[in-house]
């Protein structure tokens, strides 16, 4: 089986599984509302600032609903032993890692849409520079999808993996943050030559880590 | 019920003679696997030629499924040598997993997908194709259950689509831990059924049960592993 149909196999299995579950649906996408909502509250009622500081709290609240959701893409192989079923399928590593960052990928834009009208909707933005901003926000989530399988894996195999997972993430993420935040405050001024070089910043990122996590992820899969 | 009797200590023997068949389908020589830093294997021989039955005894914590998960590449090999369907152990513990099949305590199945989705992710994992699996789903009487999750499933419904599973990839070696742990009558007998089948198409397949008699009906081989050290047994 060729590399592209492993991965194609892991993401598939695991986007059905959300799926079914429904806790993308039921508590990660929630969790995201709740969080811009608080965010809505706490600056309330100032409406400029809410507008002025709405990317940075747009992609605090994707980072923070990204973690549950790449916490729960180890946690459906911790049950049952599944992990080490997969372990046994023979798949190389690199397509395990492929599948399940994909499959995150697909989850985090679904989220990223339906907390981006959430920011319009509640933050008062005027949304311009659509291309920029449609290009940080794959660039930005392929970074998250990346470094997040990376370290979940790392995480996995810990006895207090839900509380080491943000504390491990979360500063390795800080150039995301910085750079999806920069490109959107400057797409959002209608500044688009200003942004490209943050997008720039943000597909090195992600091109860095999906090939780390390539090479890396297979002895942190193996002893997990 | 008296135990086997053991032929001899395995590990006591030259590691340097020339004991490989040309069949060898699994050939230990002195095999330390370490939990922790407990010896759960303790310098283990072992020689399994292609095709029949072996029965792997001992009393609990001896050191079965260990040696299970070691042969299927699960565990590491501290020290000694290992080779598993041609597979160096030492160096590759996952070029070999596709060619085997493990069924442990654990079902290695999803909760949220059906017992029809569990058997196809793990036979089109395994470079086989959804017949292989419908048709395992069939031999261990799955159909009437095969849009069930698998978190709904009964314990003994959960074992045979284990063994459905482990069927469903057509291995070569088939490492069987307590296979009739949890299946009621009907299902122990499509259990020896299946040992009896597997025997016949060739494959090698080693179980490790305290269902003694049972498995000892079906097997042609067995072999006692105490303190971490296999022990075969003679011919009756």
């Amino acid at each position: 089986m060729s590399l592209l149909a492993e991965v194609r196999l892991v993401a598939a299995k695991d986007l059905r599984i959300e799926v079914r579950s429904r806790v993308l649906l039921a508590q990660v996408l929630p969790f995201g509302a709740i969080v811009v909502l608080l965010f809505a509250f706490a600056l309330d009622p100032d409406r400029g600032i809410l507008a002025r500081v709405a990317p940075g709290l747009f992609w605090i609240a994707v980072l923070l609903a990204a973690l549950l959701a790449i916490g729960r893409a180890f946690a459906v192989e911790q049950a049952h032993g599944a992990r080490d079923g997969l372990r046994l399928a023979g798949l190389d590593p690199a397509s395990v890692f492929l599948g399940k960052a994909a499959a995150i990928v697909v989850q985090l834009l679904v989220l990223e849409v339906v907390l981006g009208l959430a920011v319009v909707a509640l933050y008062g933005v005027d949304l311009r520079g659509g291309a920029v901003l449609l290009a940080a926000a794959v660039a930005a989530t392929l970074g998250l999808a990346s470094t997040g399988t990376l370290y979940g894996v790392l995480a996995a195999g810990l006895r207090a993996r839900e509380t080491l997972l943000p504390l491990l993430l979360l500063p390795v993420l800080a150039p995301v943050m910085l750079g999806a935040t920069r490109a959107f405050e400057d797409a959002l001024d209608g500044a688009t030559a200003d942004a490209w070089p943050w997008v720039a910043l943000l597909v090195v990122f992600a091109l860095l880590y999906t090939g780390v996590g390539m090479l890396a992820f297979g002895p942190l899969w193996e002893d997990a | 019920m008296s135990e086997p009797r053991p032929r001899g200590f395995a590990a006591d023997r030259d590691a340097s003679l020339p004991l490989t068949p040309v069949s060898s389908v699994v050939r230990l020589r002195t095999a330390v696997c370490l939990l922790g830093r407990f010896p759960a294997l303790a310098g283990l021989d072992l020689d399994l030629d292609a095709g029949g039955v072996v029965l792997l005894s001992g009393p609990n914590g001896a050191g079965k499924t260990t040696l299970l998960r070691l042969l299927a590449g699960l565990l590491p090999l501290h020290s000694g040598e290992a080779t598993v369907l041609g597979a160096d152990l030492g160096v590759d513990r996952r070029s070999h997993r596709r060619r085997l099949a493990l069924v442990g305590h654990d079902t290695f199945c999803y909760d949220d997908l059906t017992v029809r989705e569990n058997l196809r992710f793990s036979a089109r994992a395994a470079g086989r194709d959804a017949a292989a699996a419908d048709a395992a789903m069939a031999r261990l009487g799955l159909e009437p259950i095969a849009d069930v999750v698998h978190a709904r499933l009964s314990a003994g419904q959960r074992r045979r689509l284990a063994l459905a599973v482990a069927l469903g990839r057509d291995p070569e070696l088939l490492l069987l831990d307590e296979p009739h742990a949890g299946l009621d009558a009907e299902g122990r007998e499509v259990l020896d059924a299946l040992l009896r089948d597997a025997r016949a198409e060739g494959r090698t397949v080693l179980v490790a049960s305290h269902e003694l008699d049972r498995t000892r009906a079906l097997a042609d081989r067995e072999v006692v592993v105490r303190g971490g050290r296999a022990y075969p047994v003679e011919a009756a």
